[in-house]
């Protein structure tokens, strides 16, 4: 399964997919899909690098761990983040994340303020691992 | 919703058909058939998980303007006595702790300064720092952030943000008592040393409003209100911190449910026995998460009061009141006669105390508590005057906003950033935002009708009409 990203509808708030060939590529795409909501990932340069790691063993918690680890420390860092690496080795989860100062000409969307256990789900498909659930904004 | 599930008890009160069963306790609706027609079968779906929690007293409750949320339905309300192993819900309270408005008035009457209008609406952009990214001035260490974590707008008034009859209109005095900075991580902080002073984005606004209508003449004397006066309103919480807060707790809370001896309907109604340790900590670190809140809005409204100075250098701008709609507070109630200390969870819900209720500010205790029902840019907003009859029905509770009708992605397809904002000045609502998308979103026909929702909270006898106020200038992040 190639590694890609969609949405889906939540009434208030927005519904994240993730899609990749391991669980880890699934989860980098999740990140992919929460940052796009707040800027175009392709305008945002890797110039700063954030290290992020957890212990979690249920693996849809772990996912929702990623996705607020990433969004706590880039807002701590004043960063955009664009492009997402992640590695696990049994219930240790080792991630890195690379990005840039928010400046004025990166298109803003809205603030993803963090992922939540909303429709919650990490799973096998095609082959490969589909994730989601829905982030607050 | 299908309405054939509720069983209608009057014109605005519902509940669910075939009564409390199996372990759940009622549930309770109120609000108008086609409000709830409109309202997603998940809001009855989380309304009856969360009337299965321990402890409940009365129902689990759906004010008028309740969509789907996070475990608890936004516009839930749920009452918890600890004394029967009620519960607390890090669910119940939502991520955005305290989220609220605070309104200001003032005493310019629109006609006199309607031409200086967009100057006002620069100067506010320029001043409140709003949207992704968008950091405050301020910037503070963890041990500084403890201060105001225990403060709340009691610390902002004492570092210079505001006076100090300020806090005599703010509910707590703008400080909770009982805050644990110790309970909230460092993860959270760290989220939080450069927002004080920020708005956020996506549904949080501030607007400068006239008030367009009075429908209550004496509350709106008390109030200080009068047609064509303008006010302001400020819509925020307590921005990454408290999403932190809710973030952290919510799966430790999760994973700690079996072990405290709580059978979970759903994972987001992660909560402990009021009185655990696990409860207790939770109280602690939502307490200082409110009290965050509180610090920021009274820095928002020092900020626009700089602004409106610079501009308008006659304004002045008085506290009108200060309600928090995400919260859990320990109150007491009269419950088959007998007074009760519950814990009310309001999870975008207003408090709504009635006429002679002591925590009322003297001069509105008359007619009782103001009771903010907020609109989306380019609708009204109201302001309603809480009942001695919603004790009896919601323990004091009512709406507080119009709530999402439409998704972000619906609305994307829809509207046009830059032709709404165009469209909205032509009608005379200055808009002043940094992202153009998240205007679309936030597009006033996203949401439900205001103004079914505030009438349909003075018909289910939660809170009586006041003023309606129009939007004049928008600030969104």
């Amino acid at each position: 399964m190639e590694k890609s990203y969609a949405y889906f509808d939540h009434e208030a708030d927005v519904g994240i997919i993730g899609r990749g060939a391991t669980i880890e590529a699934a989860f980098e795409a999740a990140a992919e899909a929460t940052f796009a909501i707040m800027a175009d990932l392709p305008s945002i340069q890797p110039a700063a690098k954030v290290d992020v790691t957890f212990d979690e063993p249920d693996p849809e918690l772990a996912l929702v761990t990623w996705l607020n680890c990433l969004l706590a420390e880039a807002r701590a860092a004043g960063l955009a983040l664009g492009r997402f690496s992640l590695r696990r080795h049994n219930t240790a989860w080792r991630g890195e994340a690379w990005g840039e100062p928010w400046r004025a000409d990166l298109e803003k969307g809205v603030e993803v303020k963090g992922a939540t256990l909303t429709m919650l789900s990490v799973h096998p498909a095609d082959g490969g691992w589909e994730t989601q659930c829905v982030v607050d904004v | 919703m299908d309405l054939g599930r509720l069983q209608q008890i009057d014109e605005y009160t519902w509940t669910l058909r075939n009564g409390a069963a199996n372990g759940r306790g009622p549930v309770q609706f109120f609000g108008s058939a086609p409000l709830l027609a409109s309202m997603d079968d998940k809001v009855l779906e989380q309304l009856a998980n969360v009337a299965k929690l321990p402890g409940l007293v009365g129902a689990a409750m759906a004010m008028p303007d309740a969509h789907w949320g996070y475990g608890f339905p936004v516009g839930g309300v749920a009452a918890f006595d600890p004394e029967q192993g009620g519960i607390i819900s890090a669910g119940g309270v939502g991520f955005d702790i305290s989220c609220g408005v605070r309104c200001l008035r003032t005493h310019l009457q629109l006609r006199d300064v309607e031409s200086r209008l967009p100057r006002l609406a620069d100067a506010l952009f320029q001043a409140i720092p709003a949207g992704v990214g968008e950091e405050g001035l301020l910037k503070f260490s963890p041990a500084e952030l403890d201060e105001v974590l225990e403060g709340g707008a009691q610390w902002a008034v004492r570092k210079g943000f505001g006076v100090p009859e300020d806090l005599e209109y703010v509910e707590e005095r703008g400080r909770l008592a009982g805050a644990a900075p110790a309970s909230v991580s460092p993860l959270a902080k760290k989220r939080q040393r450069g927002e004080m002073g920020t708005l956020g984005s996506g549904n949080h606004y501030l607007e400068v409003q006239v008030v367009e209508h009075i429908c209550d003449r004496g509350a709106a004397t008390a109030y200080g209100l009068e047609e064509g006066q303008l006010a302001v309103s400020i819509h925020c919480g307590s921005r990454g911190l408290g999403h932190q807060i809710g973030t952290d707790y919510l799966v430790s809370l999760a994973k700690a449910a079996n072990r405290l001896g709580v059978k979970l309907p759903d994972r987001e109604l992660a909560c402990a026995p009021i009185e655990s340790p696990e409860g207790q900590q939770y109280l602690g670190a939502m307490r200082a998460g409110a009290n965050c809140a509180l610090a920021n809005r009274q820095i928002l409204a020092h900020l626009t009061r700089e602004a409106f100075h610079r501009v308008l250098p006659e304004a002045k701008l008085e506290m009108l009141y200060d309600v928090s709609h995400n919260i859990c507070r320990p109150e007491r109630h009269r419950v088959d006669g007998q007074e009760r200390l519950l814990y009310i969870h309001r999870k975008g819900a207003t408090r709504s105390f009635g006429p002679g209720q002591p925590d009322v500010p003297a001069p509105y205790r008359e007619v009782g508590q103001p009771v903010l029902i907020g609109g989306s840019m380019g609708t009204a907003s109201y302001i309603l005057a809480g009942t001695a009859e919603s004790e009896a029905r919601t323990f004091s509770s009512a709406s507080h906003g119009a709530g999402r009708s439409m998704s972000r992605r619906q609305a994307l397809k829809q509207w046009q950033g830059r032709e709404l904002v165009d469209e909205l000045a032509r009608r005379g609502i200055l808009i002043r935002t940094k992202s153009m998308r998240g205007a679309a979103e936030e597009a006033p026909g996203a949401y439900k009708d205001v103004e079914l929702v505030a009438e349909a909270t003075e018909r289910a006898g939660l809170a009586r009409r006041v003023a309606l106020l129009r939007p004049k200038v928008c600030i969104k992040g």
